[in-house]
């Protein structure tokens, strides 16, 4: 919301500087995004000399008191060699000059000799600084001396545009009658925006005189209210209108004014500039009052044609009904849409129909034209939550729109009504019918709240006696009544945003609390009771998962929970197979590829090693995260905990020395996951061969390079390289793609509490290896089963070395080589125990597995 | 006879000065403790002496020997010594060349930032919880004081789940912030002792998402790390001590805070922590766009509603919340300046942590 200062000092008187302000006002919650100079000086230009302390956003111009003052055009004559520019006898209060403009809005003038009531125009003499008029945006220039056409011109009648008002650059600004000549324009009407961004709960304060209260309360100056009064010069108003609300849930109140043999015109200088400064097109002076009092006191006003309402009701006096659309209805908006209405809209109608979307826009038939003579003032309350339904079913936000949604008190109404049509009065010479319609169904009620100092003490952790706590509430508006040491706060009539018993409390504690000044209240530490410390187990094991996995060697990464059914079928080796009904989908996706959520981590992962395929010789990458499953009956899906690894590449970064440049293969990856398990104290994870378990397979992968994890009952999950089909969807690295897709959940199941540490052995060990020739076929898995359960309890280690195939060893047939440890925990072994426990050992290998000693 | 053997004596030792390799030492021991030497010879004369001189003489011809031997073995350490030495410095490696690179893994940054911020408020007594990312619109608005239609749900455009049925006032989405979690966690903690609720310290950390297009200052998805702390004593000023405790130990002992005065439904009084621009030490600069303060977190005193929601009475118990985005607090501390960054996934980007 744009707040112009010299409109703010209607209301309050402020001393303070600018900037200074600005910074009051954001700390109080009106957060001042920006302050545009629009003739005041800049904050450290001026004055103290000393660069102002940094608030927020400072942009604009200022004017030089001696360089930029008002004037007085005298006479416009037309210039000798140039149609299209003309030449101005102006006086600056102390000497007269000729002045170039091709100004259109001076034409009318040229030619007429002098002026019998000579033009005040804001007039920029050689030297001053002002925005390029004929540069997009705002370029300064400094305005030099120069020939055009044949005529020395040195200085100029600025445009709101060279002045920074505004972005108008059609005409030269022409001042009010009223204005003075040669005084510095700065003075006249020097100004500076505040941008003030308001969140919601400050509704009441989306108004000039909303900010001016706050302004008053944190500053402690008197708020000085509008006039609401205006002068009725016409006859009574009570038979010329009437009014039926539906729905007073809809429509708590509706009032009406009306004024007649106006002349639509435009509206006094003062009041463009004012409705430019805050962002408004100024139109005429009709609807320029309606948006000038919106603006002002936040009430929005509408203003139909009173004599198109009386030809629609067959010239009689027109009654108003305010009412829900009904089925199918329609209504032509003065924007020139023809807006097809839902139920929970709500309309202004006379008899004939629809004429206005309440709170919204009106209606394009009864609308304000330049052939108005009769104007009906409707100042109305809206239900915020139907206006706000509406604004978004028709997307037509407004800045009435705006303050209906966010919610009007509608005692408010008639104070807009009343001041509405004294500007219409004053600005278009038209005489006021007496009184007010007002229909006024449904007051709110102002809610009271009793507080005292125990509940500040209790929240705010401050002390305040019953009448510091009135004191500040009594500069919001609240009426007080101090009764011992509590108080009655009464809510004033311009908010609606204040509820009852502790709710009530908590929002005057927040009043309290601003306009005491968040600043003031002391730092303390809790000193409230420690809370039970419950730790967060799965949290903790979930981190440590993510520090051992870096510890080996992988980057974490993060991605999108968002996907498409398209980009996880690639996971698939023929991607039409996709189950696509399975996912949880987003109803309103943001883009066409994010819209379900993600069934796969490992789809996610792969993308991400696509995207740097290119930047690394060596990809090790891992992410933490859920995935999402819809549950048959249930409002929520499941969220799965799941944990991808991925490796690509070099098995060890490039370097100037010989490092091992081979591509990472199936068991880099295993000796990642068996170094994961091993580090969390997990014992006991089986690699099954797919088809190990009847049905079970994970199409991504290679099946004969990948192995499904097991603990018990329990699955962790699939390991492997990608199946080559799969690999082909993606663009990858030339290097054998080596990815696990783990249950996370299972994997933090399978963490022991502690890990147990057995003894140091305090008798030698005896080494020895131990080479096996046997089929392809067994797995070397079944080997070392084997192995151990013959080896007994003095086998304390055991470590394959070698794997071979070719030469002796025949065909169909591989050689495992092995080194044995035995060991007792009570004496050293003799050579004859270790020979025997060594033959056990080679007799269970051969009955079991044919497996023969190597030669 | 003793003068002879000071001389044998003195004039071995200077040879031993002189003698300057491995080479010399064993020619000066043949040459001065070997079978022929004047010394050995004095001991074979030994036995030609007369009887009373033979002690004096014999001891003195040991001693002399010993200290031969001494000398010897002296000059032999000293001249391995300086070998070794002359033979390290042929042994010279280029120290500037680059050493053998390691594989090293990393942490994402937001999980680096969060885990920072989490542990300073661990050590404040706060615990980690976390809640789910599909919500119900109940907790992640209604139940903290968002009624349907309320206008500050407009800046919190959500991503609504598609359950394939009319769920009313009651849609499934996607959550805006870790917020739902304070309803939940406080109904958790509070089961825990039916009717004698206990406090609450807790840190809500996940992800959250809004529908918004994905430029470098906003993102569709993104961290968020809730706190809450419910009990029977706690104040606002509580609520400016703790955080700003946590911002001098997160952003360093000297960093002033300040508290704003702003507005969440969930929270009353509610405000916004600014903290000290630690760029430019609060001059103003472009990082600060120029105030001097950059906005860390909201927070607030937990709404009446909120309590009672959770399960705590609002006339016995007060509480303050906080939120602060991870991915906002790592682009401030490592001047990154777009946010899409962290879901890019870009390794040039993750390999600078
Ligand atoms: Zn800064």
């Amino acid at each position: 919301m744009k707040v112009p200062i010299s409109w703010l000092k209607d209301f309050v008187e402020i001393e303070l500087p600018v900037d200074e302000l600005a910074h009051r006002l954001t700390m109080a919650g009106l957060e001042v995004d920006e302050i545009r100079f629009v003739g005041l000086p800049l904050p450290g230009s001026g004055g103290d000399g000393k660069p102002g302390q940094p608030v927020t956003k400072i942009s604009g111009i200022e004017w030089d008191p001696e360089k930029i003052v008002t004037a007085a055009v005298l006479e416009v004559k037309p210039h000798p060699n140039a149609d299209r520019l003309v030449l101005c006898e102006l006086d600056d209060g102390a000497q007269t000059h000729i002045v170039l403009t091709g100004a259109p809005n001076l034409y009318p003038y040229k030619g007429l000799g002098k002026l019998e009531k000579p033009l005040k125009v804001a007039y920029a003499r050689e030297g001053a600084r002002i925005y390029d008029g004929h540069q997009p945006g705002q370029a300064l220039t400094t305005l030099k001396r120069a020939k055009i056409r044949g005529v020395e011109s040195y200085s100029m009648i600025c445009s709101e545009k060279e002045l920074g008002i505004s972005e108008s650059h059609e005409g030269v600004i022409i001042l009010d009658d009223e204005a003075p000549v040669g005084v510095a324009l700065v003075d006249y009407m020097g100004d500076a925006v505040l941008d003030i961004s308001l969140t919601p709960n400050l509704a009441r304060d989306a108004n000039i005189l909303g900010v001016a209260r706050e302004v008053a309360a944190i500053t402690g100056k008197p708020l000085r209210h509008p006039d609401y009064d205006f002068r009725a010069e016409g006859a009574a108003l009570d038979d010329m209108v009437s009014i039926v609300i539906e729905e007073p849930e809809l429509n708590p109140r509706f009032a009406v004014g009306l004024i007649r043999e106006i002349e639509i015109s435009a509206s006094p200088y003062w009041v463009q500039r004012r409705l430019h400064l805050a962002g408004m097109r100024p139109i005429n002076n009709i609807v320029d009052a309606t948006n000038y009092v919106m603006l002002e006191i936040g009430q929005p006003l509408h203003a139909f044609d009173y004599d198109l309402l009386v030809k629609r009701a067959g010239g009689k006096a027109p009654t108003i009904i305010t009412r829900r659309a009904r089925q199918g209805e329609e209504l032509t908006t003065l924007d020139g849409v023809k807006r097809r209405l839902d139920d929970f809209t709500v309309l202004v109608c006379d008899t004939l129909g629809p004429v206005a979307m309440a709170g919204v826009m009106g209606g394009l038939e009864t609308e304000v034209t330049e052939n108005t003579r009769s104007v009906l003032l409707e100042g109305a309350s809206w239900n915020f939550i139907n206006t706000r339904r509406t604004v978004n079913a028709q997307k037509l936000p407004s800045e009435a729109a705006y303050r209906f949604s966010r919610g009007v008190h509608p005692a408010m109404a008639t104070r807009g009504v009343g001041r509405g049509l004294e500007m219409m009065r004053r600005w278009s010479g038209g005489v006021v019918y007496r009184g007010l319609v007002d229909n006024y169904p449904l007051p709110p009620v102002d809610s009271v709240v009793e507080i005292g100092p125990p509940e500040v003490r209790r929240w705010l952790g401050i002390d305040l006696s019953a009448v510091e706590i009135a004191e500040i509430l009594e500069r919001l508006e609240f009426k007080t009544v101090v009764q011992g040491e509590r108080v009655l706060a009464a809510t004033p009539d311009h908010r609606l945003d204040i509820g009852t018993g502790v709710i009530g409390v908590a929002d005057l504690m927040e009043e309290i609390a601003r306009i005491y000044g968040y600043e003031r209240i002391p730092e303390t530490r809790m000193a409230d009771e420690l809370p039970h410390q419950l730790g967060n187990p799965e949290f903790e094991r979930e981190e440590r998962v993510r520090d051992l996995l870096v510890n080996l060697g992988l980057q974490e990464v993060v991605t999108y929970r968002m996907t498409s059914p398209e980009r996880e079928s690639r996971l698939l080796p023929d991607p039409s197979q996709a189950e696509t009904d399975a996912y949880v989908r987003i109803a309103n996706p943001i883009a066409n590829d994010r819209n379900v959520l993600r069934r796969s981590l490992l789809s996610s992962l792969l993308e991400v090693v696509e995207r740097n395929a290119r930047l690394g010789e060596r990809l090790a990458l891992f992410e933490i995260g859920p995935v999402f499953h819809a549950l048959p009956g249930s409002d929520l899906p499941e969220e799965e905990a799941r944990l991808a690894l991925a490796l690509c590449g070099r098995r060890q970064p490039p370097a100037w020395q010989a490092s091992e440049a081979a591509a990472m293969d199936f068991y880099d990856l295993k000796g990642i996951l068996e170094g994961l398990f091993s580090a969390l104290g997990i014992e006991g994870v089986r690699f099954e061969p797919p088809g190990a378990a009847e049905g079970v397979s994970s199409s991504s992968f290679h099946p004969g390079k990948c192995a499904r994890l097991r603990l018990g009952e329990r699955e962790l999950g699939w390991m492997g390289e990608l199946h080559p089909l799969v690999r082909a969807h993606y663009e990858l690295p030339d290097a054998p793609l080596l990815a696990a897709d783990l249950s996370l959940a299972a994997l933090l199941e399978c963490i022991p509490a502690h890990i147990q540490v057995e003894p140091l052995a305090a008798y030698p060990p005896v080494l020895e290896d131990l080479a096996l020739v046997l089929d392809e076929a067994i797995p070397a898995e079944r080997v070392e089963q084997v192995i151990r359960a013959a080896g007994g309890r003095m086998l304390k280690g055991l470590r394959l070395f070698d794997v071979y195939r070719g030469g002796q060893t025949g065909e169909g047939k591989k050689s495992l080589a092995y080194s044995l440890t035995y060991q007792s925990s009570e004496k050293t072994l003799t050579d004859e125990e270790v020979l025997k426990i060594r033959q056990r050992i080679i007799r269970e290998l051969e009955k079991e597995l044919g497996a023969k000693l190597r030669a | 006879m003793l003068a002879q053997l000071d001389q044998i004596e003195q004039k071995a030792l200077d040879e031993l000065q002189a003698a300057a390799d491995e080479e010399a030492l064993q020619q000066w021991k043949v040459t001065h403790l070997g079978r022929s030497s004047p010394l050995m010879r004095a001991f074979d004369g030994l036995g030609g002496l007369p009887k009373e001189e033979r002690p004096q003489i014999g001891r003195r011809a040991n001693e002399v020997k010993r200290r031969l031997e001494e000398a010897l073995e002296e000059r032999s350490g000293a001249l391995r010594q300086a070998a070794v030495l002359r033979s390290l410095s042929a042994e010279r490696l280029d120290v500037t060349l680059p050493g053998r690179p390691v594989a090293r893994g990393r942490l994402h940054p937001t999980t680096l930032t969060m885990r920072q911020i989490t542990a300073v408020f661990a050590e404040m007594g706060f615990q980690v919880y976390r809640s789910r990312e599909v919500e119900l619109d109940v907790y992640n608005f209604q139940l903290l004081n968002f009624p349907p239609h309320h206008p500050a749900r407009e800046m919190q455009d959500s991503f609504y789940i598609d359950t394939g049925s009319e769920r009313g006032d009651n849609p499934v989405l996607m959550r805006t912030h870790t917020s739902p979690g304070q309803v939940r966690s406080m109904r958790f903690i509070a089961s825990l002792y039916p009717g004698d609720p206990p406090p609450v310290r807790l840190v809500l950390p996940g992800m959250s998402f809004r529908y918004e297009q994905v430029t470098s200052r906003s993102e569709m998805q993104f961290n968020q790390i809730e706190g809450i702390a419910v009990g029977r004593h706690i104040t606002m000023g509580d609520l400016k001590g703790t955080l700003s405790d946590f911002a001098r130990r997160f952003f360093g002992q000297n960093v002033r805070s300040r508290f704003r005065a702003s507005h969440f439904p969930f929270t009353e009084p509610s405000a916004e922590m600014d903290i000290e621009c630690f760029v430019c030490g609060g001059a103003g600069c472009p990082v600060c766009k120029r105030t001097g303060w950059l906005e860390i977190l909201g927070c607030g005193m937990v709404h009446p509603t909120v309590l009672a929601n959770g399960g705590y009475d609002p006339e016995v118990y007060t509480g303050f919340a906080f939120g602060l985005g991870p991915e906002r607090i790592a682009m401030l501390r490592h001047r990154i300046d777009d946010i899409r960054n962290f879901y890019a996934n870009d390794l040039r980007f993750l390999e600078q942590f």
